[in-house]
């Protein structure tokens, strides 16, 4: 089954065509990469997945059911989370708010059932020792990390994820890469991911986007064969990594 | 001790010193602090919108007159008893809010602070153009047989601390539990990055919504209460000076602290009090004092306490 379809899914900014006509599938329990050269339009795409960027034209189906009227906060409400490409936290409340405030979209769980999920959550991403810190205070790396758990918290059906990987150390890159594989089966998730590394380690479909259409789609091998993409993206190796 | 069960404390603590204050107090001071304590009723009503959820107005003035003109007519012209002249004032101020906070918020930042401030103008031009029923500048005066509610009368200097104490109290402690509930922590969502609030699935506009109506209705009980303890219905209470007030009294005390807005009407009202009393100049000390204290503690008095030395402050 299909958790997520898009149909004929458009965005133009003025003249600036982000998005044309995208059709797109994402099978429910699948982890999928979306990669593409910078400005190819994947902040755009996921954006209106999301709700965050409404769409010019086109549909979003999320479980089958027509989304594409719903504002943000109902389309989370349904099961999507979204983490921002460009870190956006509360930066003046600590790391446990921060992912309280995330947990208490679902509204049937008490406080202590979002403290027992914060400090779940927070132990598997390894901040545990700084839940009572600032959130603007964190490093850098830890900021993109607590931007993901306030993702995983909210135990979403579909996670997408606007390069979580931005940014971050080697060693930080490598427990992502092992935080996304350990919770293979659980969401669906939408990776946006400009590290062919980490989009190898744990990837089971990708879409490559380009110019604001989709080129390919597909495994990675099938992906990697595909002679357009290894024209417009594989085979440049300064866009592998940027 | 946890943080709430210190927070209930605390409250609890400056309600019982208010209450024993009354006590010890020369008669003048005891009247300038049911004032401070309905003014403050006022403030922590502009403190929920402008502390904790983050929108600036500068137009809290309509609010604060809509429940004392509401008031004031229900009784003068409309003959009810105290009581239910309360209800209307504060009835009106609910209208007014809806109102206003529907159409305001279409706009944000500086636009939406433009937008306050306009209605807050027109509520106040209505006011002189309705000079037959409103007394227009010169204002009207709710006499003492009018002011009497479950048998007390309101006019007189013992019954009238009591009622602006429990008034303040009941505010006090309910925003105090209020902004540590969900709805509260959701709305210092909102104020600290609200398109990261949006897309964890809270419904922003509506929070903010929300906001401005508690937040209109507060004052507006504050101004019902004001008419009704002081027996005073003047225009000066719709001017934007009124909306000032509010907004000066919470960046004293502390935006978004519990006890900040007590704080700050209690420190203005008597730094104008003492200035005057040494010196004809007293807006110009009071002008000072203000400027050293935006200086050096930016972030209001118990602001500053808690960044400083009690973290745990409400
Ligand atoms: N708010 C906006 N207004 C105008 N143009 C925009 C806006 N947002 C994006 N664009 C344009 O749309 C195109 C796609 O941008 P988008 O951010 O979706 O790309 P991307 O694939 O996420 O790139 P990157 O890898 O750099 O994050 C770009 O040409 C960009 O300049
Ligand atoms: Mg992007």
């Amino acid at each position: 089954m299909n958790i997520l379809e898009t149909r004929a899914l458009t965005k133009s900014f003025g003249g600036i065509k982000a998005n044309t006509n995208i059709d797109f599938a994402l099978e429910q329990g699948r982890t999928m990469a979306l990669i593409g050269p910078n400005g190819a339009g994947k902040s755009t795409f996921v954006g209106m997945l999301s709700g965050r960027i409404p769409a010019t034209s086109g549909q979003v189906f999320f479980k089958g059911k027509d989304i594409s009227h719903l504002p943000a906060h109902r389309r989370i409400a349904l099961g999507i989370a979204y983490t921002f490409q460009i870190t956006s936290v509360f930066s003046n409340l600590d790391v446990r708010e921060n992912v309280a405030l995330a947990a208490r979209r679902d509204r049937t769980k008490s406080e202590d059932e979002v403290a027992e999920r914060v400090a779940g959550v927070l132990a598997r991403v390894g901040l545990s020792d700084r839940m009572e810190q600032l959130a603007g205070g964190l490093s850098y790396g830890h900021q993109r990390v607590l931007e993901i758990a306030m993702g995983l918290v909210q135990e979403p059906e579909l996670l997408i994820l606007d390069e979580p990987t931005q940014g971050l150390a080697e060693s930080e890159v490598t427990e992502f890469v092992d935080l996304i594989n350990g919770l293979q089966g659980r969401p669906t998730i939408l990776l946006i991911e400009h590290n062919m590394d980490v989009v190898m380690r744990t990837a089971e479909m990708i879409t490559v986007l380009n110019f604001g259409e989709i080129l390919a789609s597909g495994t990675p091998q099938e992906v990697h064969d595909n002679a357009a993409v290894q024209a417009a993206y594989l085979g440049t190796t300064t866009n592998a990594e940027s | 001790m946890t943080r709430e069960q210190k927070s209930l404390w605390l409250h609890a603590a400056v309600v019982l010193v208010l209450g024993a204050l009354y006590f010890v107090l020369p008669e003048y001071h005891a009247g300038n602090l049911a004032r401070i304590m309905v003014l403050a009723v006022y403030a922590m009503g502009y403190n929920l919108l402008f502390g904790y959820t983050g929108l600036l107005s500068l137009g809290h003035a309509m609010f604060f007159a809509a429940g004392m003109y509401g008031f004031g007519l229900a009784v003068n012209h409309g003959g009810l008893p105290a009581g239910a002249a309360v209800l209307i004032g504060i009835a009106a101020t609910l209208v007014v809010s809806v109102v206003v906070g529907f159409l305001a918020l279409r706009t944000r930042d500086v636009a939406f602070m433009i937008v306050m401030l306009m209605f807050a103008q027109t509520g106040y031009l209505i006011i002189l153009y309705f000079g037959e029923f409103t007394r227009g500048d010169e204002g009207f005066v709710v006499q003492q047989a009018q002011r009497g509610l479950f048998g007390f009368d309101l006019s007189a200097q013992g019954i009238r601390y009591w009622a602006a104490l429990i008034l303040f109290s009941a505010c006090l402690l309910g925003i105090a539990k209020g902004v540590n509930s969900r709805f509260g922590k959701a709305l210092v969502a909102v104020r600290e990055n609200e398109e990261r609030a949006r897309m964890l699935g809270y419904d922003t506009h509506r929070l903010k919504f929300l906001a401005v109506v508690l937040s209109g209705v507060l004052s507006g009980a504050a101004g019902a209460a004001y008419g009704l303890l002081f027996g005073y219905i003047g225009s000066t209470f719709a001017t934007v000076q009124y909306s000032i007030f509010p907004l000066l009294w919470v960046l004293l005390g502390g935006a978004g602290t519990t006890l900040g807005p007590f704080v700050g009407v209690l420190f203005m009202f008597y730094l104008i009090d003492l200035s005057s009393f040494l010196t004809d100049a007293y807006m110009f000390i009071a002008g000072i004092a203000l400027l050293l204290l935006t200086m050096f503690a930016p972030k209001g008095i118990v602001g500053q306490i808690r960044a400083s030395r009690v973290p745990w402050l409400p």
